[in-house]
């Protein structure tokens, strides 16, 4: 999967969760949480549908590495690089 | 314990039925006595009869909310807000840490558990894929808690158990917490969410109480001979109640005064109910009220539409009432279905009006009355009017043998 592929696709997992959130102004390389309407239940939510969509199992001391988009796709590129 | 013999009065009402979203639209429906009762198609079940609402479900908060929490919760949310509307208070005007949420529910957590062992049948049952979000849907204090989460309201909030009596079982809660000065105005009312659960309709069907009919705006039949069950119906009401003296300090609508209640428990049985518990109950909220059965202008029944159900009310009825020239009693489940733990107050809410319009709504369905449901002036297919309605009595009894009587007062 590509990066462009990885940050698409959290941001449809995130709208998914939240179908009024407003990416227009968002910042790649800025936490997500800063910027949308999302909790700690939401990056849960992100983490289970990766589980789902792509069977990934993501320990919990890696969750931090999902705060911004730039650091998902850094994270999840090699996690997905053959997806 | 400072116990205060406050006067307690409904001022406000937000309410969800199949067919109306206030109680203006209620009113009407039930005066007509139109079912909106249509079919529901269940996973694993198939159809059935059910009451669903239809409100608004993003007036008073996001579509993000709504997936987060639960039908009962979106419900409540929406009742909750609509009953302060009504009541022209905003949430501001009491302290919120003096506010208490009150939610009666039939059950709670049904449906998520059922939708996550579905969920996670798509997944081999590996419970890994079994969502974080089940525990915040399921805790029973849950309704209760989204109203609070959505008000701001830091008062206490609970959820009470008691089946279908549940409604006015927190009624009931609200006001001796109104009493005992626990908070100084309480949201209390019953939710039920359980048209989604696939679970309550098999239930109610292999216990051989699932009322069925060709078309299913005539399948809720209390007291008519080919009755055949319960017709299961989501549905939610909230009252704010306030003690007389705040009311009349801000000019409040007062729509009536909740005079007298009980509750008691059959202790005999987990499903059949008992005509003389019920009997025993109603005599109790009687004497709290200091009235008699023939100070009960209207009386509303229980009745779901069941063979036994139905005839052990109306004997606990005739015990009281048969010698009762002025007593009208009619049901609201034969239109607007069971809706379980909130059929208790929407049922009230259906009557209330009657203390300005002077009406008694119809019980529908009814072609062919069964004799041992036969009970004076029972109000058949059509709305009658009266000279005046000052009083209600409300019945509303549940399964493992729980019954609850609520009395309620024109306030003049």
């Amino acid at each position: 999967m590509t990066r462009d592929a990885i940050k698409d696709l959290i941001l449809e997992i995130i709208e998914d969760i939240d179908e009024d959130a407003d990416f227009d102004t968002l910042q790649a390389n800025q936490p997500l949480r800063d910027q949308l309407d999302l909790d700690s239940m939401d990056f849960l939510d992100i983490v289970m549908e990766l589980r789902k969509r792509h069977k990934l199992q993501i320990p919990e001391e890696d969750y931090p590495e999902l705060a911004s988009l730039d650091s998902c796709v850094n994270y999840l590129e090699p996690l997905l690089k053959n997806a | 314990m400072d116990i205060q013999n406050h006067r307690i009065v409904i001022t406000g009402v937000g309410l969800a039925a199949p067919g109306a979203d206030n109680l203006t639209s209620f009113r009407k429906q039930v005066l007509a006595g139109t079912s909106k009762i249509t079919e529901v198609d269940l996973r694993y079940f198939g159809k059935a009869p059910a009451g669903i609402c239809s409100f608004d479900e993003t007036r008073y908060r996001k579509k993000k909310e709504n997936k987060r929490g639960t039908r009962a919760g979106c419900l409540g949310v929406y009742c909750a807000n609509e009953a302060l509307v009504d009541a022209g208070l905003s949430i501001d005007h009491y302290k919120r840490a003096r506010i208490g949420v009150y939610t009666g529910l039939t059950e709670h957590g049904t449906i998520e558990t059922e939708n996550e062992v579905y969920n996670i049948s798509q997944y081999d049952y590996n419970v890994d894929y079994w969502t974080h979000h089940h525990n915040p849907r399921t805790v029973l204090n849950n309704p209760a808690g989204e109203i609070t989460m959505n008000l701001g309201i830091t008062g206490p909030h609970y959820s009470i158990g008691a089946a279908c009596a549940a409604g006015n079982a927190s009624l009931i809660q609200g006001v001796q917490m109104m009493r005992l000065g626990e908070v100084d105005m309480a949201l209390a009312g019953g939710i039920s969410e359980s048209t989604g659960s696939f679970g309550i309709f098999a239930s109610f069907k292999a216990q051989g109480a699932l009322g069925t009919a060709e078309d299913p705006r005539q399948a809720c039949k209390p007291f008519d001979m080919s009755r055949n069950g319960i017709v299961v119906s989501e549905g939610a009401c909230i009252y704010v109640l306030e003690t007389l003296e705040n009311a009349l300090k801000r000019g409040a609508k007062i729509y009536a005064e909740i005079v007298g209640y009980a509750m008691n428990s059959d202790a005999r049985d987990y499903v059949l109910p008992f005509s003389e518990r019920q009997t025993e109950c109603m005599q109790l909220a009687l004497d709290r009220a200091d009235m008699k059965p023939e100070d009960i202008d209207i009386l509303n029944t229980h009745a779901t539409g069941t063979k036994q159900g139905d005839i052990e009310e109306c004997k606990a009825i005739r015990e009281l009432f048969s010698d009762t020239k002025n007593t009208y009693i009619n049901n609201t489940k034969s239109i607007i279905g069971h809706a379980m733990g909130a059929a208790g107050v929407l049922e009230l809410a259906g009557n209330l009006p009657a203390f300005s319009d002077n009406y008694v709504h119809p019980t529908i369905n009814v072609t062919n009355l069964d004799p041992e449901c036969e009970m004076n002036n029972l109000v058949l297919n059509e709305a009658i009017q009266l000279d005046s309605v000052d009083t209600i009595l409300n019945n509303s009894f549940g399964m493992v043998g729980i019954n609850s009587v609520i009395i309620v007062k024109k306030h003049s």
